[in-house]
């Protein structure tokens, strides 16, 4: 089925999503839309899929113009869209979460999840998805929810799949078995829209390119294009991917960490007797798929689990057993995975979020009064050094965009004063202009003399920014190698193998 | 259908407002909560003017022949209603019927008497709803409180000034430590509070009754009827405005604590601590705060609070000795109140002081129109509801609304790259 969208325009107020936006998708071909964050991507999407209204413009399928009042109209033209947040319910099984909201019933109002089961079987045999019609949603791993959503979709006879941003809360395996799933379906004749702002992916599986900029578009590329190309297009001017820096000069060892073990809720060893030295001005990055302890190793380093084993010291001085606090007044930064979970109150101003680590004393704190005007000095200091784009410090943290979130952590740990930086997955969700200026701050930390850990599941930001990679398996350290190692190996590594030449 | 939930606001759902200054205070307003609370308000008082046209004997009486003369039953419903509000508002706030001013503005003093545990009482319920928590224990710990304010109001024997200051430190240290048993099992065990604070009510009102009954504890000597002794003269808090008014000096408490709930949730670190573990206790733990210390704290405030509560009835409103319903549902008013007054310090102050109006205002109308007083109920409820549904109250007034408008995703992301 051939989708094309017409001049659509959606407005928000004063602010135009979409400006005349003009889009065809070929039957059987993959359709990247690249943009940043906050381009007008979702927006588009939504109004495809009913959810909003468009201002001006149409909606044609195979030639015809439709008019969707609602997700069930464009589902039963047959849009799909696969969410990057699913819909699905957790405790429910797979049958159930597909057949729901067109349930058949059978004699009395029975549901007739025989029917269910069966469509799921066939729609999983026929891409191979292996997906058991009566496991529980919930306990199934990320990529095989998505995989069920993608069943979902199909389950109802849809001709056009929207996938928005599914790579997200992927693993590298995931994502690559994603892509041969898009193209398996593109080959069946499925006409596939892919958001994401993840260069790679798009060269990887696009087909065409459209790419779209403060909600107008801007051009369209050839999937051959390189990278600096799709970026200059998609940030309106040249960007630098690889970062820039000069070889590490590392001093003494810093932080030291030997024999670790930490024990999860369950009992069981989620970090296994792991042992590494970082040293004043180099960056250690631990690799690994996610879930393999990473994580939990960041966590007790900082004294957040409870159960913890070994030994860990920071110049000397011994961190095990110390208070999240004292961990902190110790000189150590972090700037936690989930940063809206973790990292920022969203409700509170960035002005308080700046100093959410340090409401005991100096220099925000006097006489147990908060210290206003010093604080929004500092705050203004900040914003404009770490180009926070926000209309004032008394925004609250929760209305900015990721990569101005991320800022905002980074500038609270960093302007604290450092013996160790630890970054989990700094640059997660936030758009490449953020991430360029992440990366650049990172490496001016480790310049500074400041040993730094970035953990991180994306080996493009491990290459770029590392000096010596640790990469963990199942909790484990299965070699820590120079920051040159080439991808290929690395990647053995993330599957738990140590090649020949890699020293434990 | 999966479809209808909507993709969920993305992590990032900036709203920069990227109108003028003036144009996005308006907007404020117009979304903001003091305008819905204001309506909500409006549309209670317009739904019990209804109760109140149809439980009026005249109207129901002209509604006989509505046909044959509609005009009849027009004005008899003007009459119930507007001479009820008239009632309600003579009784409240300014009586124009007496002759003289000192008379004629008792009534506002009334509210303010009956308003001073109900504002205070809300302070300690919006500030444990500010980190977090429910506490619904307040009947618990006005009780718990009132039996030592009482019990050092009745048996000790201090000069004036220390013994009222005893006895007010003394209820504000029952009431603390009632709820702060609550917070330390919360913290030490991980149970919850709603639970364990609705228990403790129980725990409270029982104990209070055995002391109540139990000659030696706090029963008035001679007395059959579980009731204590009178407050000693000493104890008493002494009438602000001369012997003519019932408002006690306790209201400068009031004024006094809603200045600290203030301070401390504003510009203290201590309460800096209390809305960030209130807002994410994830965030406030990895930034190195003690979450379990503060939900502890946190108690021993609110609770001190709802003690301060019950000491303004049993040394206030009801000097002439007390007995277990002295709480006289403050309790469980406050959490309305600090509902209704959105958890904010002066929100409160102003929503305890409606409720004392109405308090003051429905026996007075009782009393003059034969309304019942549980209109007055019936409005404070549904005041309440409506303040709950803000969609409800903006669908009948045909306001724009806000918070659809504030998740969208885009501008600031946008601005950013267009700045570079």
């Amino acid at each position: 089925m051939q989708l094309e969208l017409r001049g659509i325009t959606k407005r928000f107020g004063a602010l135009t999503a979409n400006d005349h936006i003009d889009l065809v998708v070929a039957p059987g071909e993959i359709h990247c839309l690249l943009g940043e964050n906050g381009a007008g991507k979702s927006t588009l999407m939504n109004v495809l899929y009913g959810l909003y209204q468009a201002d001006d413009g149409e909606i044609l399928l195979d030639g015809i113009v439709q008019h969707f009042e609602g997700p069930g109209d464009a589902m039963r033209s047959g849009i799909g869209m696969v969410h990057q947040h699913f819909m699905l319910i957790p405790v429910f099984t797979v049958a159930e979460n597909v057949m729901l909201g067109h349930e058949q019933t059978s004699f009395g109002g029975r549901l007739d999840l025989d029917a269910a089961r069966k469509r799921v079987r066939e729609i999983s045999d026929r891409f191979g998805f292996s997906v058991d019609p009566d496991a529980i949603v919930g306990d199934l791993p990320v990529g095989v929810q998505q995989r069920v959503e993608i069943i979902k979709a199909l389950s109802r006879d849809a001709k056009v799949l929207v996938f928005d941003e599914p790579t997200a809360v992927l693993t590298p395996q995931e994502t690559d078995e994603l892509m041969t799933i898009m193209r398996q379906l593109r080959d069946e004749g499925t006409s596939i829209v892919f958001i994401t702002h993840k260069l790679r992916e798009v060269r990887e599986v696009a087909d065409r390119i459209t790419v779209i900029r403060l909600g107008k578009v801007v051009g369209e590329a050839a999937p051959t294009a390189s990278n600096s190309e799709l970026a200059a297009l998609m940030v309106g001017r040249a960007v630098e991917l690889v970062v820039q820096k000069d070889v590490a000069r590392p001093g003494a060892p810093a932080l030291v960490v030997e024999n670790l073990d930490v024990i999860d809720a369950n009992g069981l060893k989620v970090v296994n007797d792991v042992s590494f030295a970082v040293h004043e001005g180099e960056i250690l990055a631990i690799a690994g798929v996610q879930g393999n302890g990473q994580t939990e190793l960041t966590e007790a380093i900082m004294g957040l689990q409870p159960r913890v084993n070994g030994r860990v010291s920071l110049g000397g001085q011994a961190l095990t057993g110390l208070s999240v606090r004292r961990v902190l007044d110790a000189g150590v930064g972090f700037v936690p995975e989930d940063r809206t979970e973790d990292g920022l109150v969203a409700e509170m101003t960035i002005a308080e979020n700046l100093m959410l680590d340090r409401s005991h004393g100096a220099p925000f704190v006097a006489r147990g009064s908060l210290r206003r005007d010093h604080l929004d000095d500092f705050a203004e200091d900040k914003k404009k050094e770490f180009d926070i784009r926000a209309q004032s410090v008394s925004t609250p943290a929760g209305r900015l965009s990721g990569g101005n979130q991320q800022k905002v952590v980074l500038a609270r740990e960093m302007s604290r004063d450092l013996k160790l930086l630890i970054a989990a997955q700094p640059t997660r969700g936030i758009d490449v202009g953020s991430i360029e200026f992440v990366h650049k701050r990172m490496v001016e930390t480790r310049d500074a003399g400041i040993p730094v850990i970035v953990v991180s599941t994306e080996l493009d930001e491990v290459v770029a920014l590392a000096d010596r990679i640790a990469v963990m398996y199942r909790g484990s350290i299965v070699g820590i190698v120079p920051g040159d190692t080439p991808r290929d190996v690395l990647g053995l590594m993330m599957a738990g193998e140590r090649p020949a030449e890699v020293a434990a | 259908m999966s479809a209808q939930t909507a993709t969920p606001p993305a992590t990032n759902d900036p709203s920069s407002t990227q109108q003028p200054r003036a144009n996005a205070i308006l907007k404020e307003i117009v979304n903001g909560n003091v305008l819905i609370t204001v309506l909500a308000v409006f549309l209670a008082l317009l739904i019990g003017g209804v109760l109140i046209a149809f439980s009026n004997e005249d109207v129901q009486a002209a509604a006989g022949y509505f046909f044959s003369r509609p005009q009849d039953t027009f004005v008899a419903i003007w009459n119930a209603v507007s001479g009820a509000y008239v009632a309600l508002f003579q009784g409240s706030i300014y009586n124009f019927r007496r002759d003289d001013f000192v008379t004629a503005i008792r009534p506002l003093t009334d509210t303010l008497t009956y308003a001073a545990p109900l504002i205070v009482a809300g302070l300690g319920v919006g500030l444990a709803f500010r980190v977090g928590m429910f506490n619904i224990g307040g009947r618990g710990q006005m009780l718990i409180a009132a039996a030592a304010a009482g019990w050092v109001g009745f048996s000790f024997h201090l000069p004036w000034g220390v013994h009222l200051v005893v006895a007010v430190i003394a209820g504000i240290a029952g009431g603390a430590l009632w709820a702060g048993i609550v917070g330390l099992l919360k913290a030490r065990t991980g149970a919850h509070e709603v639970i364990l604070t609705i228990m403790l009510n129980y725990v409270a009102f029982y104990l209070v009754s055995y002391m109540l009954r139990a000659p030696g504890l706090l029963q008035a000597p001679d007395q059959v009827n579980p009731k204590s002794p009178p407050m000693l003269e000493t104890a008493i808090f002494p009438p602000l405005l001369g012997p003519a008014y019932k408002l006690h000096a306790g209201f400068i408490l009031v004024i006094l604590a809603t200045i600290f709930v203030w301070w401390l949730l504003n510009r203290s670190s201590l309460g800096f601590r209390f809305r960030a573990v209130g807002e994410n206790p994830n965030a406030a733990r990895v930034a190195g705060m003690d979450v379990k210390n503060i939900y502890v704290y946190a108690m021993l405030v609110s609770g001190g609070l709802l003690g301060l509560a019950g000491v303004m009835q049993v040394l206030g409103t009801v000097p002439t000795g007390f007995s277990s319903g002295i709480d006289a549902g403050i309790g469980f008013d406050a959490i309305t109140v600090a509902l209704l007054g959105r958890s904010k310090p002066w929100g409160i102050f102003a929503a305890g002081v409606l409720f004392g109006a109405f308090k003051a205002g429905g026996y007075a109308m009782q009393a003059s129109q034969g309304v019942p007083v549980d209109v007055v109920t019936i409005v404070q409820s549904l005041i309440v509801l409506f303040i709950a549904a803000p969609p409800l109250v903006r669908a009948i007034f045909f306001l724009p609304d806000g918070s659809r408008r504030r998740r969208r995703t885009t501008p600031i992301v946008t601005k950013e790259v267009e700045a570079k």
